[in-house]
Order: structure tokens, then C-alpha cells, then sequence
């Protein structure tokens, strides 16, 4: 059985700031990023939808030591944001100053960006885009 | 399904370090273990071993097999389980298992690891190899902010102010090193103040480097043996009255139970009702304190607290000998050390020791203990839990 929405379309629509994730016909359900079973009812009749990127800081923490490879980036704040249409996504803040990131951000909205991970030898090859989040200003 | 005991153990010093192989820290400690049921290696049916890292530590997978030879085991079956840091109770809930099932009847369990053999930064590069790659590495994911997230999580849904809760976790540091001290065997022999915690590097917010566990070069080892088997030696045995196990998703699809974590609850509900008890009936836990705030989220998980109270215990000594609850008197992760693939197998044998009474010389037996309990958390979610107990 194939994917529905396979890491490698959903990581070229993202490098286009898409967001794309599965919407369950039979339960309704919004899963992203995507699995192959719906993540409620574990059905498998899912169709790719695109979502609106916009959501609201859940969690966040600032990066001090990094895994070899990622010290360039330091320090960094990883976030989880609650997107509108329901599903948690991990991925970073931008447009903040990490060193000032604290729990004031929590339940801030925002909206999506995307930055791209540098492939290592750990990673197939692959050069993975995350979710970068600016923080709206209120 | 038959009863199985807990024979002998074997526990190696836990230190940064090793200048000994996997290989021979984990057969010294198989052989010690083998050594004190009384019996030979022939005798062995079959060899479970947690590890995570071989490979990238060593350059040497398939390790097991390489240490059934080196101790006389020949060509018997040996099989490596890795679930992260739960990779060896994985290793002991397979072992029950097996000689449960009648399949066999002694089975050896051990479990290595040989962290810092790598350098810091590529060690938190392999250790984060266990997150999703595809979709929460990207974003330079490392566990501490995994951790990190939590607290923030925590405080946010059981209105705890951050400044209330760091305390609380320099707290858990606190009382990790104090029974550290008295454990020969620990990797840090360190008095910690909660300012020496307060004061430490940040890791990754709000978690400093003394709410961090560190990396850690160790073996364990046990021999599981079938009830019947066990009552001809006359070594006092220990019976494993639970064993639960379970997995989780990416760290996202946690969601809707963060900052619980939900296969916490359903492994250690598994091992509850295989023993046939509630939590209010352990007598002392060594859990999964990989950071500080997991400590909490733990025994708030495993039924010892009421959510979001945990800290409460620390703060007034309930997690202490004496206390409702003893926790990590071993000195836990934090401090006796977090060998990976070893970690659960040492808990093991730490409980073992604990209900057999053969800790008091080192100051910190905890008396009358009938049931006492294992956690460990590996990667975003694999829990595995162990009750052991004296009770026949
Ligand atoms: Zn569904």
C-alpha cells in the first residue's frame, strides 16, 4: 500500500511554503505532518489537503548545544505550534531573538515559514525543510 | 504462564570513559551475573542484550553474539533489542517473557553501552538519531528541548510558575547526588547545592546542565530462570510480578496528552495488573530521570501523584528512604549514570538488591521492601516497565 502523501512530496511543497497534511473522509481528522493511518481512527481513507501554516505557540525551548553539524545555528528555539486546523507541529521560531524566548510566547499566534536542514551523513541525503514560525506582533 | 525469578546480577562500575571494549565490560558483568546463581555458562539457553549505539561507539554491531563466545556460551541464540534508552528492559520484558513461556528456562539479560567514547557533540547527534528524522530532527531537535518543552508545558498546565519549578527540579538533582554518594558503583560522587544547580549552563531552556543526566559508559547484567529452576538453588529469590511495554508516535502526534505521556500510562498499566496491584503498593522505583522534569512526569505517570504534584514530594522528602515513596536511590540517571543500553538492566538490578536487603552496609537500604518498580523512556515515547517483587 502507498503512502497518500509521502515525506518526499510533502518536504517539495513545504520548500514552496506549502503546508500539506491529510484530511480523513471517514472521521474527519486533519493529520500533519502526515502518517500513513488516519491519527484518530487509524483509516487509511485520507486525501492531502493543504493547510493555512497559521497556528498558536503551544511549547518552546532555546537551544544552547547543538548536535554536531547544527552549532552554526545557535542558540535556536524549537517550538511546538497547535496549527488551526488541529494538529501539533514541531518547528522554530523565527524573527525573534532566541536568547529572549520564554514562556510569554506561549499561545502566540503564527505564521508559517520554512527553513531547510543541510543534509548529514546520517541522513540519506536528504535536505529536510522544517516549519520556521514568525511570531505575529500583536 | 510460569513464574520467573531474578538469580544472580552483575552491575559494572558506571563512568565516563571506559578504557574497556563493549565487549568485555559486557561480558565481565554477564559472567559475574552467571557467577553468582551458581552456575556455569553452559548452563545459559539463551542471551538477550540491550544496546543502542554499538555501531557508531565502536564500530562493532552484533556485539551479543560476540559476547555469548567471549564467555563460553557457545552458539547459543543471543539477540540485541533497542528501544533508545529503553533498550535494556526491553532486553529483561523479553527474557521474562521467553522463560514464561516455558520456551526456556535460564536466560541471560544484559545490557552495554559506551556513550562517551564519542565526543559531545556527535553523541548528541547519535542520541538524537532516535527522534524522527524526517519530520523533528530539521529543526535541530535535541532531547534537552524535548525536556525543555515539557517543563515549559508543565508549568503552563498546572499553573506552576517557572521560578517554583525550577526549584522543584534542582531539587530532584539535589537528592539524585546525595544517594549517589553512597553508591559505590555511580558514576558522579558529588555533592550538588541547588545553587550549584541554579547556576549551571542552560542547555536548553529552562534545563541547565545539572538537570541533565550525563552520558555514561556501564554494563548490567542478570539471569532470569524459571520458578521451578530458582527453588533448587538457594539463593533468596525475586520474582518479576509485572512487565509492561509500549511505543509512541513523533513527539507532535503526542499532542493531546502532552505534557502526560500517554504509553507511560499503558505500559505501566500492563505491569499493574500483571502483578495484581496498585501503585500505593510499591515500595521504592528507580525511573527514568534522564532530566529533571521527566523525573516528575514519571512518577506522576506511573500512579505515585496526582498530575502536576510530583515536585511537592521532592521538595518535602516523600521521594526519600522513609518517605511515601523512594525514588532513584540509586542516585538514578542523573547521577549513578545513564549507560543506554544498560540503564534498565541496572535498574533491575539495583530493585533486585533492594528487596534482598543487601544494601545496608552502603547506608541506603530501604527495609521491608515487598515491590519495587522500573521505568524507562526511550526516544519519544518507548516505555518499559518492571515490577519485582519478594513475594512468593
Ligand atoms: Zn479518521
Amino acid at each position: 500500500m502507498e503512502y497518500r502523501l509521502p515525506f518526499r512530496q510533502y518536504n517539495k511543497a513545504l520548500r514552496k511554503n506549502k503546508l500539506l497534511g491529510l484530511k480523513c473522509n471517514d472521521c474527519g481528522k486533519i493529520t500533519c505532518p502526515p502518517t500513513m493511518a488516519c491519527s484518530k481512527c487509524a483509516g487509511t481513507n485520507m486525501e492531502v489537503c493543504e493547510l493555512s501554516g497559521n497556528g498558536l505557540i503551544v511549547t518552546l525551548s532555546t537551544v544552547y548545544v547543538a548536535a554536531r553539524g547544527r552549532e552554526a545555528e545557535l542558540p535556536y528555539t524549537v517550538a511546538l505550534v497547535e496549527l488551526e486546523e488541529g494538529p501539533w507541529i514541531m518547528g522554530n521560531l523565527i524573527d525573534i531573538d532566541p536568547r529572549k524566548a520564554g514562556m510569554d510566547l506561549m499561545g502566540k499566534k503564527t505564521a508559517l515559514s520554512f527553513k531547510v536542514c543541510p543534509a548529514d551523513e546520517f541522513s540519506a541525503g536528504v535536505a529536510a525543510a522544517r516549519p520556521a514560525f514568525c511570531v505575529m506582533r500583536e | 504462564m510460569r513464574r520467573v525469578a531474578v538469580l544472580g546480577t552483575g552491575h559494572s562500575n558506571y563512568m565516563f570513559r571506559s578504557e574497556k571494549p563493549s565487549t568485555e565490560l559486557m561480558s565481565e558483568t554477564a559472567m559475574e551475573a552467571i557467577i553468582d546463581s551458581g552456575l556455569m555458562p553452559g548452563d545459559i539457553q539463551a542471551f538477550l542484550m540491550g544496546n543502542a549505539w554499538g555501531a557508531f561507539e565502536e564500530g562493532q554491531s552484533t556485539l551479543q553474539s560476540y559476547v555469548a563466545n567471549e564467555i563460553g556460551c557457545y552458539n547459543i541464540p543471543a539477540t540485541r533489542l533497542e528501544g533508545a534508552c529503553s533498550s535494556g528492559t526491553m532486553a529483561v520484558r523479553e527474557g521474562f517473557i521467553w522463560v514464561a513461556s516455558g520456551f526456556y528456562d535460564i536466560v541471560l539479560v544484559g545490557g552495554v553501552e559506551r556513550a562517551t567514547a564519542l565526543p559531545t557533540p556527535l553523541a548528541t547527534r547519535v542520541f538524537v538519531t532516535c527522534a524522527d528524522s524526517l519530520y523533528e530532527w530539521p529543526t535541530g531537535f535535541v532531547y534537552p528541548a524535548s525536556f525543555g518543552m515539557l517543563a515549559h508545558l508543565y508549568c503552563r498546565t498546572y499553573n506552576i510558575p517557572l521560578s517554583k519549578l525550577e526549584g522543584i527540579m534542582a531539587c530532584v538533582s539535589v537528592q539524585s547526588h546525595e544517594y549517589a554518594l553512597l553508591n559505590p558503583k555511580a558514576q558522579i560522587h558529588k555533592k550538588l547545592t541547588k545553587e550549584d544547580v541554579l547556576n549551571s549552563p542552560m542547555v536548553a531552556t529552562p534545563l541547565r546542565l545539572h538537570n541533565c543526566c550525563p552520558f555514561t559508559d556501564g554494563s548490567a547484567a542478570i539471569v532470569l530462570a524459571s520458578e521451578e529452576f530458582a527453588k533448587k538453588l538457594d539463593k533468596r529469590p525475586v520474582y518479576i510480578a509485572g512487565v509492561g511495554q509500549a511505543s509512541s508516535g513523533r513527539i507532535s502526534s503526542q499532542s493531546a496528552y502532552y505534557p502526560r505521556i500517554r504509553s507511560r500510562e499503558v505500559s505501566s498499566r500492563q505491569a499493574y495488573r500483571m502483578a495484581g496491584i496498585t501503585p500505593e503498593d510499591i515500595d521504592l522505583c528507580e525511573l527514568h530521570d534522564c532530566f529533571s522534569i521527566a523525573s516528575l512526569i514519571a512518577a506522576e505517570g506511573l500512579g505515585f501523584f496526582e498530575y502536576g504534584t510530583a515536585g511537592d514530594a521532592w521538595e518535602k522528602g516523600n521521594t526519600r528512604i522513609g518517605g511515601k515513596i523512594p525514588i532513584n536511590i540509586s542516585g538514578g540517571l542523573k547521577a549513578k549514570g545513564h549507560p543506554v543500553g544498560a540503564t534498565g538492566v541496572g535498574q533491575v538490578v539495583e530493585v533486585t538488591q533492594q528487596l534482598r536487603g543487601e544494601l545496608m552496609e552502603q547506608g541506603r537500604q530501604v527495609e521491608g521492601a515487598r515491590y519495587g518498580m522500573t521505568d524507562t523512556m526511550g526516544a519519544d515515547g518507548v516505555v518499559t516497565n518492571i515490577i519485582l517483587t519478594t513475594e512468593k
